[in-house]
């Protein structure tokens, strides 16, 4: 007559899921990706003859950063912290005075006619400009074009962006176009050799 | 009084742990499978900068890897402490990136491709140079949907 097998205890079974838990919830990376997304202009067609675009001077406004990380955004040296406050009066040009850009009615879709504003940002940067102080001035410039759209609307819609639907959001988007320029890169500073 | 007391515990049973393992191995499956350990191995260190205005990455499997940083210290004494770009598991040049962006659509499916994002790490002490020519060698790789990897800051609201 066989003996009948004693019963396994089964109580440390929790314990040790438990170890095996804590070890996949700690070794486990919940890091999402986040950061700062851009769109990089095509490169231009070789054979096709590049018709540069006459783009009125008040219309430009250019942003340099040299090797040493010092900025120079529309004629004037300047701190990061400023140049959001000089992005914003520049695309939004409130007195329109001559100076600042030109702006031109367009009929957006499903919106009506709007005055969009013609203003590029041209951002230039060193070979030797440090990677840190680049993505500061990204992250300025994108905070300028950011406001701007919240501003614009609060004013329609009486929302943040971010609260806006697909909709409305390309009309934001049609009226506060996000035009970051960057040009071939070359030598800003001058080397006196 | 005494007499009530032990007759009402007499009553209650103790609560059965036996489920208690099922219930923990269930959470402990979710996570194994949930779980993406980090495929690729760093071989450059990586600090990314700190920005405020950041979007998140809705799909991770769209996204593509760049590492720009110094190399690690083991192998400092063979490459040098000068930036160099990684792609998957191996120290790269910028010419490498074409055939690397082609393998990262191959292996998208059809409908995907256009939302293909090339995710740039990079530390934030790098010069632009090499990230100015990774940018160029994307550009003519018409790989287009970058992303600057960054750290949210924290904004200061003291004052």
């Amino acid at each position: 007559m066989a003996k009948p097998t004693p019963e396994i205890n089964a109580g440390s079974m929790a314990d040790i899921a438990f170890l095996l838990l804590i070890f996949f919830l700690v070794t486990t990376s919940m890091d999402v990706d986040k950061g700062i997304q851009r769109l990089l202009p095509p490169m231009p067609d070789e054979n096709q003859k590049v018709e540069a675009e006459q783009i009125n001077k008040r219309n430009i406004m250019v942003v340099l950063i040299n090797r040493s990380d010092r900025l120079f955004a529309g004629g004037q040296p300047m701190e990061t912290y400023m140049l959001k406050d000089k992005v914003k009066e520049f695309i939004t040009n409130p007195a329109n005075l001559p100076n600042l850009p030109e702006k031109r009615e367009k009929d957006i879709e499903g919106f009506g006619p709007y005055m969009v504003s013609r203003a590029v940002v041209s951002l230039q940067n060193d070979r030797g400009t440090s990677y840190e102080a680049y993505i500061q001035v990204q992250n300025e410039l994108m905070k300028a074009f950011n406001e701007v759209r919240d501003e614009f609307a609060m004013q329609h819609w009486g929302k943040e962006y971010a609260a806006l639907d697909e909709t409305q959001r390309k009309i934001a988007r049609e009226a506060i176009p996000q035009n970051i320029s960057e040009q071939e890169p070359r030598e800003v500073t001058k080397t006196r050799r | 009084m005494a007499k009530f007391k032990t007759k009402r515990d007499k009553g209650l049973k103790p609560i059965s742990t036996a489920s208690l393992p099922d219930v923990v191995f269930m959470l402990l499956f979710f996570f194994m499978v949930s779980v993406s350990f980090r495929q690729t191995e760093r071989v450059v260190m990586v600090k990314v900068p700190e920005a405020t205005e950041i979007a998140k990455m809705e799909r991770k499997d769209l996204a593509s890897y760049i590492n720009i940083g110094t190399p690690i210290q083991a192998y400092q004494a063979q490459y040098g402490t000068d930036a160099r770009i990684q792609l998957n598991d191996s120290f790269s040049t910028v010419e490498d990136i074409r055939d690397f962006v082609a393998a990262a659509r191959e292996s998208m499916s059809e409908a995907d491709r256009p939302f293909m994002t090339v995710n740039l790490k990079v530390d934030e002490s790098v010069r632009m140079g090499i990230v100015t020519d990774v940018k160029q060698e994307l550009r003519r790789c018409s790989a287009l949907k970058i992303m600057y990897s960054t750290r949210k800051k924290v904004e200061n609201t003291s004052f």
